[in-house]
């Protein structure tokens, strides 16, 4: 009888230190992606998920898994710890409103690494990371302001938060640069992802008079409502061309892959550290898209021209002056807003036509 | 800006409105008709949606819009039996199976209409000028030149109060919701007429749902009904189970949806998160000032509304 339970105990023992030795020779790279609308959604959680698939590709050897349509607040921490249970060492959170749960259960978990999206909070275990998108909205406010004809462009907006209002106001900046009678009207929906707000509110704007509308929402539903009615619009999150050769203009593109891929092979390579990232341009992280089919070549021209001098760093998009709504100078001539007053920007810049509540 | 361009601008948006009152119009018709019959269904928001997602799948599928209706008004239909079982002929509470059928709408739909997410009709409903009627200076515009389900509407409405007033179908159906057993010694079939109203609440449900996926949107999304189902409850009460002042109410509301926006657009210093609000504030409101006239001027709710009848009992 002893000599059964001896063995039995052997045999326990060789399998747990077997396991633990497997686990530790194999150390597989397995990183979950939090997406907050579906990862079809036609813009920004299909970006990412299209970012999770350039990565499975790139680096066949990294496990990926994804959930989708995941709440912002409280119950995200329990899927992230869900994952992390199940063995995944790397979470990708590609919503603002992750940050507190990554937070939380990055402090428990000092081995796994966090990389948030488009936050502010950090750990040795968390970094951030994020695009400069605002040189590709000045791009796209150059080409609209040079096509329109009624000078009245909407903007479909998520939420008044910094993000967006950096999007409108560079977006703004282009449009006056070239066009100094655009206005730039805004309309909340107080959603990343609500087509039916987004078509409403584009068709709002169109029976206001708007020849083009610009969208910083999810959802191509804006678009739409522009194809329908024989406008432009900007696309924005994914290059849309294909999909409206006609409506669109030009749209504001994420290549998330190429910074995924960065993450993974540094994270590999023992060389990660959670230092912030925040690349523009020139990094390949975003770019303008397609130009629309009826873009004409001058346009082109210029805004590549733009786009050299803003990837050689020789023009800043947010450089002096700069004006408020009110008209109030906020940048001084050879001043640039600070890469901080970009992150917490929470003013319209002139031509805007919009109200940021709180304000 | 000038006049002209203003009032080109109201007619887009109240025309938008008129739309998106429709959305409203059909299930408070339906829901009109049940209660006057004595059931309370509180399911319309499940109904709806059942009806916006099989409608929208069948028009996908079909490329047809019209029959995308049809298969809408039919799955809300469909839904509603299970209410219809429940408060009728098991005599369950008629609020906790209307509930359930909410719950089971909004479950059942975000369940199988993952994959339709994000996929675009190429078809949809085209607007139709109606002639001589869409030359009415403003008004023209607005209401006839909308389309063929817009214009079934206007027709349900006046078909609706015909019925409910002056035949008799009308009338034993609001003797059955003001008294069942009365209705019963009368020789009208208390539960068949119950059935029948309660389908035809549930087909109209649909039907609201199917217009908002086929025409409104035209998508597919986890509740994408947001709370309209519970409106147009709301807007039975504001109506005083009236069909003809339904169509009041339903276009308030879209008109409020419309307003939202413009409001913004114009560059309004109210929060946009107020505006937003905004349909479901006045539905409070709404509820309040109606619930008062209704007591003032001694407007009765169906006598009978939610009470399970048994023909056993004597």
């Amino acid at each position: 009888m002893k000599r059964v339970v001896s063995i039995i105990l052997v045999v326990t023992a060789l399998i747990f230190a077997m396991d633990y030795t497997s686990n530790a020779k194999d150390a597989k790279l397995k990183a979950a992606f939090l997406y907050v609308g579906p990862h079809n959604d036609g813009g920004w959680s299909q970006s990412h998920n299209e970012g999770r698939l350039y990565l499975q590709k790139h680096m066949p050897d990294v496990e990926t898994a994804y959930s989708e349509t995941v709440p912002e607040g409280a119950p995200c921490e329990k899927i992230i710890r869900d994952y992390i249970h199940k063995g995944y060492n790397v979470i990708f959170g590609t919503s603002f409103g992750f940050m507190d749960s990554m937070y939380n259960v990055a402090k428990d978990y000092p081995d796994v690494k966090f990389e948030h999206c488009s936050g502010y909070k950090s750990r040795k275990n968390m970094g951030t990371y994020f695009g400069r998108m605002y040189q590709a909205d000045y791009l796209a406010g150059l080409v609209a302001g040079m096509t329109t004809k009624s000078n009245y462009i909407g903007f479909v907006a998520p939420f008044p938060i910094p993000e967006v209002i950096r999007e409108i106001d560079s977006f703004a900046l282009g449009a006056q640069e070239v066009n100094p009678k655009v206005t730039v009207h805004v309309i909340w929906t107080n959603s990343w992802f609500n087509p039916i707000k987004e078509r409403s509110a584009s068709e709002t704007f169109i029976a206001n008079g708007a020849d083009i509308i610009a969208s910083g929402c999810d959802s191509p539903a804006s678009i739409e409502g522009a194809k329908k009615a024989h406008i432009y619009a900007i696309g924005y999150d994914r290059d849309i061309h294909s999909k409206f050769p006609k409506t669109v203009l030009t749209s504001r593109v994420w290549h998330w892959g190429t910074f995924y891929t960065k993450v993974m092979q540094e994270i590999k390579n023992k060389t990660w550290t959670s230092a912030p990232y925040w690349g523009g341009l020139k990094d390949g992280i975003i770019s303008l898209g397609k130009f629309g089919d009826n873009v004409p070549v001058n346009i082109k021209k210029y805004v590549a021209k733009k786009q050299k001098e803003i990837e050689e760093g020789k023009f800043k998009v947010f450089a002096g002056p700069i004006y408020n709504q009110q008209g109030k100078l906020m940048v001084k001539k050879g001043d640039e807003l600070s890469d901080s007053k970009k992150l917490s920007l929470q003013w319209f810049v002139k031509g805007v036509v919009g109200t940021i509540p709180n304000n | 800006m000038n006049s002209m361009h203003h009032s080109a601008i109201v007619i887009l948006l109240l025309s938008n409105a008129v739309k998106a009152g429709t959305i409203l119009l059909f299930p408070t018709i339906g829901e009109i008709f049940t209660e006057r019959a004595g059931i309370l269904n509180l399911g319309i928001e499940g109904m709806m949606l059942i009806g916006a997602f099989s409608g929208f799948m069948v028009s996908y599928i079909t490329h047809n819009p019209y029959l995308g209706f049809m298969a809408g008004v039919l799955s809300g239909g469909i839904a509603s039996l299970i209410h219809a079982f429940i408060s009728i002929t098991l005599r369950g509470n008629q609020i906790v199976s209307g509930l359930a059928l909410t719950i089971f709408g909004a479950g059942f739909t975000t369940f199988y209409g993952q994959k339709w997410i994000n996929m675009n009709l190429d078809v949809a409903p085209q607007n139709i000028q109606l002639p001589l009627l869409s030359k009415i200076p403003f008004v023209g515009t607005i209401l006839f030149n909308q389309d063929i389900i817009v214009y079934s509407s206007y027709a349900l409405v006046a078909v609706a109060w015909f019925i409910l007033y002056k035949t008799t179908i009308g009338m034993n159906l609001r003797a059955v919701g003001e008294n069942a057993k009365a209705a019963n010694a009368m020789g009208i079939n208390v539960y068949k007429t119950r059935y029948i109203w309660t389908f035809f609440g549930g087909l109209m449900a649909g039907a609201g749902g199917a217009y908002l996926t086929i025409s409104y949107a035209p998508f597919w999304l986890d509740g994408i009904t947001a709370g309209r189902g519970w409106i147009a409850i709301a807007l039975v009460i504001f109506a005083m189970w009236d069909p003809l002042k339904a169509i009041f109410g339903a276009y308030l509301f879209g008109s409020i949806n419309a307003l939202q926006f413009q409001l913004q657009a114009q560059g309004t210093t109210i929060p946009s998160a107020i505006l937003n609000m905004l349909p479901y504030l006045v539905t409070f409101i709404v509820i309040v000032l109606s619930s008062i006239i209704v007591k003032t001027k001694h407007i009765q709710p169906p006598k009978e509304l939610g009470v399970p009848y048994s023909r056993e009992e004597k």
